[in-house]
């Protein structure tokens, strides 16, 4: 069953950033956009377990630290090698200055 | 040191391959200095201003230095232009199409792309196959079965580093990888780093290739000189030293299977115009611990994390006076190899992760 989880507070992150969010044994990047929106995907890279909460956000893109593979961290989508798999994205709601994650 | 002398199986399927997974050498967890988010974030920044620039002064280079060289054709003064138009193609393209590879040259995509195209032409890499190759390099650095381009095997092999100095060992190998990819095959090795879903890439780009050569050759045919020939496909021979030159300092002499890269990479101090020609991956040591700093920040970010590296040596000729002797010794022991010595600031090794005092004959630099 989903549920709502507090990841973090809203000013944790900066515009055009990241951070990594560990839930029980699972990890997450939640992120906030240059229009000052919020999203989530998972926290490791689909090429190589590497945490994306160390890579670059540009735009709506996340670069992976180890080997720049790309994301679209708003759809998930595998936008550049090694980058071939989608990540999971996870919907994000902000209330009251917390960011709030729904994990399935 | 009395470790017996071990001999490297460097197949990425064979006894060294399975090994270094056993080891859990495979994708392990690698050092990193630490650096604030904050300040890594801005040394991450991307640009196109700083690589258009690089970029047009390149090709623009290339284009005079080519003209003077073609206006001089048939006399000794297309000598000097050819010369800096061969350093140009056949060894500028060699880091073109490293940093335009990891995506850091420039903010936009699509130019990265483009210059990584037009660079893995000139030097004769499939993009597709040598992406995937360097991706593994990053993963498995200098790790023996799992690394596809560790340049120097033990023992080194000094007929073929001298004579790649002019390409001759890389290019035989690249036509051949080019004819075989392009007949519709992957090697062995090539099927293992290449994912299936990718490899389809990999040989129309050898056929593109294959049909570039040869309308190169016919012209040259029908133009009854070799003329067009020295503008495409030779500079990769008579231009390649300064890559090799450069390149083989990155991690000549030094340890293998570790999974630090202050002990496996090394950062040399340069020229301008070495450093112009190799964008800044003299700074090899940072590039590999930060992959997503481009290489106009690569200065910047040595300056920042210098007291936890080993010093960098002082030239290309202090970091040749260095590997050289360290290959001589590799003939006799492969197990050697040059420790390099950390200041007292730095973080020490984790030798528990390294083994690095079972292997034989370590020499310390300081």
């Amino acid at each position: 069953m989903s549920e709502w989880i507090e990841a973090c507070s809203a000013d944790e992150i900066d515009e055009e950033d990241v951070i990594r969010f560990d839930h029980g044994n699972r990890t997450f990047a939640v992120y906030r956009s240059p229009d000052n929106e919020y999203f989530a995907t998972d926290g490791l890279c689909t090429h190589e377990r590497v945490h994306l909460a160390d890579g670059l956000v540009m735009d709506d893109i996340i670069e992976c630290p180890k080997h720049n593979g790309r994301f679209n961290y708003k759809t998930g989508a595998a936008r550049g090698a090694p980058a071939c798999v989608n990540l999971s994205t996870y919907p994000v709601r902000v209330e009251a200055g917390k960011v709030y994650l729904q994990i399935g | 040191m009395d470790a017996a002398i071990t001999t490297r199986d460097y197949s990425l399927t064979g006894r060294d391959a399975r090994r270094a997974v056993e080891m859990g050498l495979a994708a392990a967890d690698w050092y990193h200095t630490d650096v604030p988010r904050k300040q890594l974030k801005a040394l991450m920044k991307r640009s196109d201003a700083r690589a258009m620039r690089d970029t047009a002064i390149w090709l623009g280079a290339m284009a005079v230095s080519g003209a003077a060289a073609a206006s001089f054709w048939g006399t000794w003064w297309c000598v000097p232009f050819f010369a800096v138009y061969g350093v140009l193609y056949g060894s500028a393209a060699d880091s073109r199409w490293h940093e335009c590879g990891h995506g850091t040259a420039f903010r936009t995509q699509w130019m990265n792309d483009a210059v990584y195209q037009l660079a893995s032409f000139m030097i004769m890499r499939n993009p597709v196959t040598w992406r995937w190759s360097h991706t593994r390099h990053h993963t498995d650095t200098i790790v023996v079965g799992r690394d596809p381009e560790i340049a120097v095997m033990r023992p080194p092999d000094l007929v073929r580093l001298i004579l790649n100095f002019v390409g001759l060992v890389d290019v035989w190998h690249a036509v051949g990888d080019m004819l075989r990819n392009a007949s519709g095959r992957l090697s062995a090795a090539e099927a293992a780093f290449i994912p299936e879903m990718e490899q389809h890439k990999a040989i129309r780009v050898a056929r593109i290739w294959v049909a570039s050569y040869a309308a190169t050759i016919a012209l040259a045919v029908w133009l009854g000189s070799f003329l067009p020939l020295m503008f495409v496909g030779l500079p990769r021979l008579y231009g390649a030293w300064h890559h090799v030159m450069t390149g083989l300092l990155q991690h000549g002499g030094l340890a293998d299977n570790v999974v630090d890269h202050r002990l496996n990479s090394r950062t040399v101090h340069m020229n301008p115009i070495s450093r112009f020609i190799y964008w800044n991956m003299n700074y090899h040591v940072e590039h590999h611990m930060f992959p997503m700093v481009p290489y106009h920040a690569l200065p910047a970010l040595h300056e920042l994390i210098k007291h936890d590296l080993p010093a960098p040596n002082r030239s290309i000729l202090d970091g040749y006076r260095e590997m050289l002797p360290a290959f001589l010794r590799q003939l006799r022991n492969e197990d050697y190899f040059v420790r390099r010595e950390l200041p007292a600031t730095a973080k020490p090794y984790r030798e528990e992760l390294h083994r690095i005092e079972t292997q034989a004959a370590a020499s310390p630099r300081t």
